[in-house]
């Protein structure tokens, strides 16, 4: 590939991803009331969506050869450090460090 | 207004430094293994701003043909979970001038977690938070990046499991929202499919059939509860 071809590849996802992100904005501007199924998407989808999210961060741990087992004990600590101290800083940095510990030394 | 906004949307946004600094040091160091300067990682990182697209990207560089039109579908595909970001923030995000574009420009998984689980303080202004948070974002990502492009090889120390720091960022914007939340069906219904399509059709294409099948839900959801879902 060209200098070109590549700056033009580029420009092209970045077109694409734009073009996800503005889509439903332009479908639906300020002013017009999008239909009432869309406006009720909006009030259930980020609930959905974040639990989207965290299956999709262990979609490859899940077919590993521990299927997904240090990630559950680690998710598990990070529920109880949150539970108990309510400070999501401590809650991500205490479950990380955690689980680094034990993919480093315990599933190796 | 605008350091209130500044110091309330920095904490939020920690985490996700960790995060991004060490994910965009990678995909730097990765662009450096394929050969490529690191103006590559810091131009890509900038302008597209989709984490997992930017490592697609790469390789679509590394292919022999110019495939503009297949890069273009690949990305709507990859890209594809943004429509439901922005279908969920079509009101959050009305009225807000010229931090619109730029809010929605900018929104990448991680933006949209804060930008949905955090309500900022009262006496906050919610278009600053929002536009904190995204810049904030952005430049982690793109430091992060053009960091590793630098520095290339140079530096080793075992970080296996670092990535997991995404992971706990997700759980807690979880917890917090299923605590905000007196209904849990939403939050169940987005993981109950996503999980369900991801073991029977795999981690390669689960994410598509996982998006229909959460619309579908809520289709049968709403007929069964008519009312509009109270938050």
């Amino acid at each position: 590939m060209t200098l070109l071809q590549q700056i033009l590849t580029v420009a092209v996802v970045v077109l694409g991803t734009m073009t996800t992100r503005f889509l439903p904005f332009l479908l639906f501007p300020e002013g017009r009331q999008p239909p009432a199924f869309i406006r009720y998407l909006g009030t259930v989808l980020p609930s959905a969506v974040i639990g989207l999210l965290v299956i999709f961060c262990l979609k490859d741990a899940v077919f590993t050869g521990w299927h997904g087992l240090p990630e559950a004990i680690a998710i598990l600590a990070v529920g109880l450090l949150y539970q108990w101290k309510k400070n999501i800083l401590l809650s991500i940095a205490g479950g990380t460090v955690f689980y680094m510990v034990l993919v480093q030394q315990v599933f190796c | 207004m605008k350091t209130k906004a500044f110091r309330a949307a920095f904490p939020y946004t920690l985490p996700i430094c960790v995060g991004f600094l060490f994910l965009g040091m990678s995909y730097g160091f990765l662009m450096g293994s394929y050969g490529f300067s690191f103006v590559y990682p810091m131009l890509m990182s900038l302008f597209i701003f989709a984490g997992s697209m930017e490592f697609v990207t790469a390789n679509l560089l590394l292919m022999p043909t110019f495939q503009p039109l297949h890069a273009f579908l690949l990305t709507l595909m990859v890209n594809a979970r943004h429509l439901f970001y922005g279908l969920s923030l079509l009101e959050k995000f009305r009225g807000l001038g010229w931090k619109k574009p730029y809010l929605i420009f900018g929104l990448c998984d991680e933006t949209f977690s804060i930008h949905c689980a955090v309500t900022p303080p009262e006496d906050v202004d919610p278009g600053w938070f929002m536009f904190f948070t995204t810049v904030l974002n952005q430049s982690y990502w793109v430091a992060g990046a053009t960091l590793g492009g630098l520095l290339g090889q140079v530096i080793h120390f075992n970080t296996q499991g670092i990535e997991f720091v995404m992971t706990a960022l997700f759980v807690v914007m979880f917890l917090s929202q299923w605590e905000q939340n007196k209904d849990h069906r939403p939050a169940l219904v987005g993981v109950g499919c996503t999980l369900l399509c991801l073991l029977v059709l795999g981690s390669d294409h689960f994410l598509l059939p996982a998006m229909a099948l959460i619309i579908l839900c809520f289709l049968f959801l709403r007929k069964k509860f008519p009312q509009e879902v109270p938050q």
